[in-house]
């Protein structure tokens, strides 16, 4: 079943480049701006105001960036429930992504709260308020942090040679990987019911009440396995190696099935509440809908034979285009669609996207870190360089 | 084989899901009913005259600091309820404002502070119970040393109530609670106690809502009588004039005048009273002349949010049924399927 031809091994090689460098600059621009934050308040930093309280650190970092990261939760899904071994080499790298984009998510959520020392609090009897979404998804966000270290703890012990402490976990290691199957499940359904609440603030093109959990959960998977396309893609470029496209392109294939059950439930729900109509009216919450609608039906189109998965470019291409409609499923969700009266505004401050590109530079910059010092990737032979 | 487990799977998870969907009508969540005790406020739009005593005695009554909002910063000049300013009374204007409460060529004054909704969405937004509802008097209250700062609240209220200090490294929600600290000293809402003409009053939700209902029926134009300050039931008020009645006063911890009386006459209102219905209620009632929506008020179904949301997580996580029989089916096929792997000796983590 599996196919271990080429077990993980660590890349080696050099860790200052031009582009780590850079991405170095990146996080350490973003670790002063939230310093700053700590000694003088999110408004010295933000644009938030009480008509936009959340505002990109919460709508990216956590809710699009989470979703981001769910590529160890699709492969785990596929690999270890479904039973589909010859996607495990993609496990590990896909874990690692998720193992970072997670914990960087977490750790920014605590620069987001107006109090973050009480933070605590959420999971203190007596404090903890279990008819929250909120409680839900910072619960279970927090448990699969601790879930995925476990799961990757193998590539750790692997390097450091604790054979014995490897073989107790592994002899655990399912249970782990059921939990980190369903607290993802949880978590991300969860933070589609955020908005619930909201009721009628949300734009009816993404007030879906009831169906707002299926229809994040089923993008959270999609993006999982768009995201796994486009880092095995990019580290196959990046660290010149052979790409995985005999692997990809039967993923591409469930992809394409999930995403096909995936438009399907979206336009229902629309037609169903009846809100359609307002995609056609002249406002810029309709154009943003026909955006991520386009990027979720383009690779419907683009990506529909089995030869057109095996082309790498439009793998790639398609890949980038689902998590850009995720992203805009989200980001419309969550403030596009947000309408709380009239008079206010909200577009992030410049300081505000430097955190957010500074987290993401910290991820990649992690990431290369840790592939190059551990057994993550496939060991294979280095495409022509 | 592949396609053997592959179907378990599929069958034991939506075995699962089904069991947690199954339980559905026992979680559905109804909107809360209203505390029988529950007080509150009655805002009469017709009765305000846009003085704005309200708003300095709130200052006061809650040690709120000035906010500025003119050039010259002369004196106290919130343009809205915010992180310094819990009540705040705006103007509606149409036309050339000839004529008072009325929504063509006319103005009117509209109160905003917080509705001390009857199932409110920031208590069931809450994830670390800062934000609660009294259970005897409705009071809608907010503790600072419990809250994480993290604003759902904020962004759930359909009436944007919870407002926050973004400026401040030790920020806070600001919300009206209906001056509950003054409640021990026997005193009532600032605003209402200090509203010249009873626009804004304060009482028992019940004793309000009987208020309200009394004004609609008038016919415009109709002299009448318009109580001021704390309105209290009429049985309340025969006891405390009867001789015997004299204990009543500190019994009930009453430290203030009651309701005084005022001759008047009835204005053009809308036949709405703002806040029985909507969104479940709410204990701050409204009259008006001019459209509720006119005065920046939602049209909000009878349903509330609040309910909506928690019979979703009830039904998904209701006893963790639900979450505990997934894990179960997961933990077994995954098992099965991490053996398999040993047992081809692969390397696998």
């Amino acid at each position: 079943m599996a196919n271990h031809t080429h077990a993980p091994a660590p890349l080696g090689g050099s860790l200052f480049t031009p582009f780590t460098l850079l991405l170095g600059t990146l996080s350490a621009i973003a670790g002063v701006i939230l310093l700053y934050r700590l000694f003088y308040g999110l408004g010295a930093v933000t644009n938030l105001n009480d008509g936009y309280p959340w505002g990109i650190w919460i709508a990216y970092d956590v809710v699009v960036g989470s979703a981001f990261a769910c590529g160890g939760y699709a492969m785990a899904l596929l690999v270890y429930i479904f039973n589909k071994g010859q996607y495990h080499p993609l496990v590990r790298p896909a874990l690692l992504a998720s193992l970072f984009g997670y914990t960087l998510a977490g750790a920014s959520v605590i620069f987001d709260l107006g109090r973050w020392w009480n933070f605590w609090h959420i999971f203190w009897p007596g404090y903890a308020q279990v008819n929250s979404v909120m409680f839900e998804v910072a619960v279970c966000i927090s448990a699969y942090i601790v879930v995925m270290w476990i799961e990757f703890a193998p590539a750790f012990l692997e390097k450091w040679g604790l054979k014995d402490v490897r073989q107790k976990l592994n002899k655990l290691l399912f249970f782990f990987i059921a939990l980190g199957v369903l607290l993802p499940s949880m978590h991300q359904s969860s933070l589609g019911s955020l908005l619930v609440i909201f009721g009628e603030q949300i734009h009816p093109l993404w007030q879906s009440g009831m169906l707002l959990p299926l229809i994040y959960l089923m993008t959270a998977i999609l993006l999982g396995f768009a995201v796994v396309i486009f880092e095995a893609t990019l580290s196959s470029t990046g660290f010149r190696r052979q790409l995985e496209t005999p692997v990809l392109a039967p993923l591409a294939k469930l992809m394409y099935g999930l995403l096909a059950a995936y438009v399907v439930v979206r336009v229902l729900d629309l037609l169903l509440r009846g809100a359609l109509g307002s995609a056609f009216a002249a406002t810029w919450q309709a154009f943003w809908f026909w955006v991520e609608m386009a990027c979720f039906v383009v690779p419907l189109a683009t990506l529909a034979t089995d030869r057109a998965r095996r082309s790498a470019g439009r793998l790639f291409a398609g890949a980038v285009l689902l998590m850009l409609g995720g992203f805009l499923l989200r980001i419309n969700g969550f403030l596009v669609g947000y309408m709380t009266g009239e008079g206010w505004h909200y577009f992030p401050s410049l300081a505000e996207l430097m955190v957010t590109v500074g987290l993401i530079a910290f991820e990649i910059l992690a990431y290369i870190y840790i592939v190059r010092n551990y057994p993550v990737l496939p060991a294979a032979q280095p495409a022509t360089r | 084989m592949d396609r053997r487990t592959f179907f378990k799977a599929s069958l034991a998870g939506g075995t699962a899901l089904a069991a947690g969907a199954a339980s559905c009508p026992a979680q559905a969540r109804e909107t809360h009913p209203m505390p029988p005790e529950a007080v509150g406020l009655l805002f009469d739009s017709v009765l305000c005259v846009g003085c704005k005593a309200c708003v300095a005695a709130c200052k006061q009554a809650n040690g709120m600091p000035m906010e500025f909002s003119t050039k010259d910063q002369y004196w106290d000049t919130p343009l809205d309820i915010s992180g310094k300013t819990l009540n705040v009374i705006k103007a509606y204007r149409n036309g050339n404002m000839e004529a008072k409460d009325r929504e063509e060529n006319g103005f009117a004054f509209i109160k905003k502070s917080c509705m001390h909704c009857v199932d409110p969405s920031c208590v069931s937004a809450c994830p670390v119970s800062a934000m609660q509802k009294d259970a005897k008097t409705g009071v809608v209250t907010y503790d600072k040393d419990a809250c994480i700062g993290c604003r759902y609240c904020v962004a759930a209220c359909p009436f944007g109530v919870p407002r926050f200090t973004y400026d401040s490294p030790t920020p806070q929600i600001s919300k009206c609670q209906l001056c509950i600290h003054r409640h021990k000293d026997g005193k009532y809402a600032a605003c209402a106690e200090v509203c010249p003409t009873g626009a804004t009053l304060y009482g028992k939700v019940s004793v309000l809502r009987e208020e309200a209902k009394r004004r609609l029926a008038l016919k415009p134009g109709e002299k009448t009588e318009f109580p001021r300050g704390h309105l209290r039931a009429a049985e309340e008020k025969a006891l405390r004039g009867a001789p015997e009645g004299k204990g009543e006063q500190r019994r009930q911890g009453w430290q203030d005048d009651g309701a005084q009386r005022y001759p008047g006459v009835a204005g053009q209102y809308l036949q709405h009273v703002y806040g029985e219905k909507e969104f479940g209620g709410t204990q701050m009632l409204m009259l008006s002349g001019v459209s509720f929506q006119k005065l920046g008020y939602p049209d909000l179904p009878p349903r509330s949010d609040a309910a909506t949301s928690e019979t979703l997580q009830h039904t998904l996580y209701g006893g963790l049924i639900a979450p505990i029989a997934v894990l179960g089916a997961l933990t077994f096929i995954a098992r099965r399927n991490v053996k398999h792997e040993d047992g081809e000796g692969g390397q696998n983590g």
